[in-house]
């Protein structure tokens, strides 16, 4: 441990107490921290990042792994009210098979993350479970294909 | 601008992809008498697959089309890329070239806060404030274009350095442009700031509280002009600006004006911290040569840096392969775009290019 | 009745030439005047669809100053404009849109492409929700290439939409 990553670690080692192991720690970086939870868990444990200081979602998406038939759905919190944790971003993944692409939405925890789950569910198909506009938002109307952004998609001229 | 009748006292209100203020972007309002009672934002007019485009290019060649979707603040949205593919390539760009990314990044903050203040102008229908700093933006232009080589879309920031070091004689020309803008900004006060007619349609309109601004996550400038003193320049310092002295601007009010204020405010320190990087800047080299192609190690990295319009973000996976696996951005602009049918809502109609535009949401890059 | 060949012959020739006079003397004048008339008041749509929006405003800006060459400024309604410009990427979202607003505007009227994108495409060749090339929706007069095209190249294509008009018919 150094002394760079003092908080951090401080920060994934209380998460750890309070969920046993149900978390497991990816990587602990200075200013990163990155952590990963099974679907079912996510939202209480997104509640205990939030219920830190970590008020701000920054980034939402996820990653196609056709090999492993999953979906890796990411959300990266941040948090500007208090200083201390300001230059921290805190990264908590899941993985949610292909077949059946459902997680549950974390809108009420994170009001911010309403477009960032509208647009992660039309490039990739991932449906967000009782978030109220689970709808197209940057796609036109008319889109009949695949989501754009899953693998098994290729870009005209570039099979 | 299409009108729908809802029967009884509401309407219905299209306002765009054709109207006269920032196009390319559609709000359905609904309106109760002149209150705007539901304010539904339709974006995607200029979505462009960015990210599914990065998947097919390589490291380098991603920059000139990941720059595209804000050409105003060019290098706001390479730099973290940039800062990012270095992450996985594992390279560590020279120290000029560092202080030279800033310049640049600077720069662009004050020519995409220039047009932003034009539009503006011309939104509130004061057509002084649209000429004035339009034709002050050519100066810093000019600035830009003598070191990337084009007006906007310089491609200038690339893994391993910068492309090409500054000219001669930069740092003479740029000190006098800032001492030209200097007094620019106070006379941008005296008719535009203090003007009694622009402070009646900014002041108390539109006010995003503290609480709000957090919880809706709005970022940047109008996170800033809620009271909230972050900034990644300052909570997460990249290049070398944990070595320069600046202040944040920070309002409390959270209205439009206080917006407005934070942008003119960022304008002056933006210069500053030119300045002093100038006086700082050492002779050297200015790229790390990467000889071959660029494969990154097979993991991941994820970077945010302050660009014009608040906090961009880029997350990269890479699999060891020539191209990335998946790159991930996060625009301030979509963001913030959540904020303002929040502001909009319990609004008059004629207050909306007021809010709309203090919000600085530019369409093409919160599509990508 | 007039049955003579000759006659026929006659006043077919003075029929000829008294159109040949009006067509010299009085269409030519006219048809100059009204295209003088439409040159140096051309009033764009204020349509954005890209990026090139911004060179577009720089040009309008007081160091380029797209006015002095009979280019007014993008505002107003669209029923009063006569000339559509193009500014880059037209996506598959706003390609309708674009024919609706063209369709709408009154004649004449004429469509500049400004920008790689509105010509073929541009960078965005292989994105799978960019018309590749705005011709395909609305006739072109005038291609401006660049990208973004310099304010310079953008006043050089109106120009040139300027010497096309002149020349066009009424």
């Amino acid at each position: 441990m150094s002394k760079n990553t003092i908080t951090e670690t401080k920060l994934v080692k209380g998460l750890k107490t309070k969920f046993n192991k149900q978390i497991t720690e990816e990587y602990v970086e200075p200013n990163r921290i990155k952590i990963s939870t099974s679907p079912t868990n996510l939202k209480a444990v997104a509640l205990a990042i939030k219920e830190l200081g970590f008020d701000q979602i920054i980034s939402q998406g996820a990653t196609d792994y056709p090999d492993d038939n999953l979906f890796r759905v990411e959300y990266h919190a941040i948090c500007v009210s208090i200083k201390k944790f300001r230059r921290i971003m805190f990264a908590i993944m899941t993985t949610i098979p292909k077949n059946k692409p459902e997680i549950e939405t974390l809108l009420d925890i994170w009001p911010s993350v309403e477009f960032h789950e509208q647009e992660t569910f039309e490039n990739f198909g991932i449906t967000f479970l009782n978030h109220p506009r689970m709808e197209r938002l940057l796609l036109p109307e008319d889109w009949d294909d695949i989501p754009p952004l899953r693998k098994d998609f290729s870009l005209p001229g570039r099979d | 601008m299409q009108v729908v009748d809802q029967g009884g006292d509401k309407m219905v209100l299209h306002v765009g992809p054709q109207h006269p203020g920032s196009g390319h972007f559609r709000i359905v309002i609904t309106l109760d008498g002149d209150y705007i009672i539901d304010a539904k934002p339709d974006p995607g007019y200029v979505h462009r697959g960015a990210e599914k485009m990065a998947e097919y290019r390589t490291y380098i060649q991603n920059i000139p089309h990941l720059e595209r979707p804000v050409i105003i603040d060019a290098t706001g949205i390479t730099l973290p890329y940039v800062l990012t593919a270095e992450k996985i390539l594992d390279v560590e760009p020279p120290e000029r070239a560092q202080y030279i990314r800033m310049i640049m990044a600077e720069l662009n903050r004050i020519i995409s806060h220039l047009y932003w203040l034009a539009i503006y102008g011309i939104f509130l229908g004061h057509s002084t404030m649209f000429m004035w700093p339009m034709g002050d933006r050519e100066l810093f232009i000019d600035l830009a274009e003598s070191i990337g080589g084009t007006r906007v879309t310089f491609s200038y920031v690339v893994p391993g350095g910068v492309r090409n070091d500054i000219p001669g004689g930069f740092k003479e020309r740029a000190l006098k442009t800032f001492q030209y803008f200097e007094k620019r900004i106070k006379e941008y006060e005296e008719i535009f700031f203090n003007n009694p007619l622009m402070q009646s349609r900014t002041v108390g309109i539109g006010i995003l509280k503290k609480q709000n601004a957090v919880k809706l996550g709005i970022t940047g400038p109008n996170l800033r002009a809620s009271g909230i003193n972050s900034d990644t320049r300052k909570d997460e310092p990249y290049c070398f600006y944990n070595k320069i002295r600046f202040d944040i601007p920070v309002y409390k009010e959270g209205d439009s004006y206080a917006r407005c204020m934070v942008r003119l405010r960022e304008l002056q320190q933006s210069m500053d911290i030119i300045r002093q990087v100038l006086d700082r800047m050492k002779p050297g080299p200015i790229k790390h040569v990467i000889r071959g192609v660029m494969r990154g190690e097979p993991g991941e990295a994820f970077v945010r840096t302050e660009a014009a319009r608040g906090t961009m973000f880029y997350h990269i996976v890479s699999n060891g392969e020539r191209f990335p696996y998946r790159v991930k951005i996060s625009v301030p602009s979509f963001r913030n775009l959540i904020g303002m049918s929040h502001l909009l809502v319990g609004s008059r109609l004629a207050d909306m290019p007021a809010i709309y535009w203090s919000l600085d949401y530019w369409p093409v890059e919160a599509d990508k | 009745m007039v049955t003579d060949p000759t006659l026929n012959l006659l006043v077919g020739k003075a029929s000829d030439l008294f159109a040949n006079v009006i067509e010299k003397n009085v269409r030519e004048p006219i048809r100059y005047l009204i295209n003088w008339g439409r040159l140096y008041s051309l009033w764009p749509v204020h349509l954005e669809t890209a990026c090139c929006s911004i060179e577009f405003g720089a040009a309008s800006g007081p160091r380029h100053d797209l006015e002095r060459f009979g280019m007014l400024e993008a505002f107003g309604s669209l029923r009063q404009c006569d000339i559509l410009v193009v500014q880059g990427t037209v996506t598959r979202k706003m390609a309708p849109r674009m024919k609706w607003v063209y369709e709408q505007m009154p004649e004449p009227k004429w469509v500049i492409a400004m920008g790689a994108c509105a010509i073929s495409g541009g960078l965005y060749v292989d994105s799978y929700n960019v018309l590749q090339g705005v011709d395909k929706i609305v006739p072109v007069d005038v291609y401006i290439p660049g990208c973004p095209p310099r304010p310079e190249t953008l006043i050089q294509g109106i120009i040139e939409l300027q010497n096309k008009i002149r020349k066009s018919k009424v």
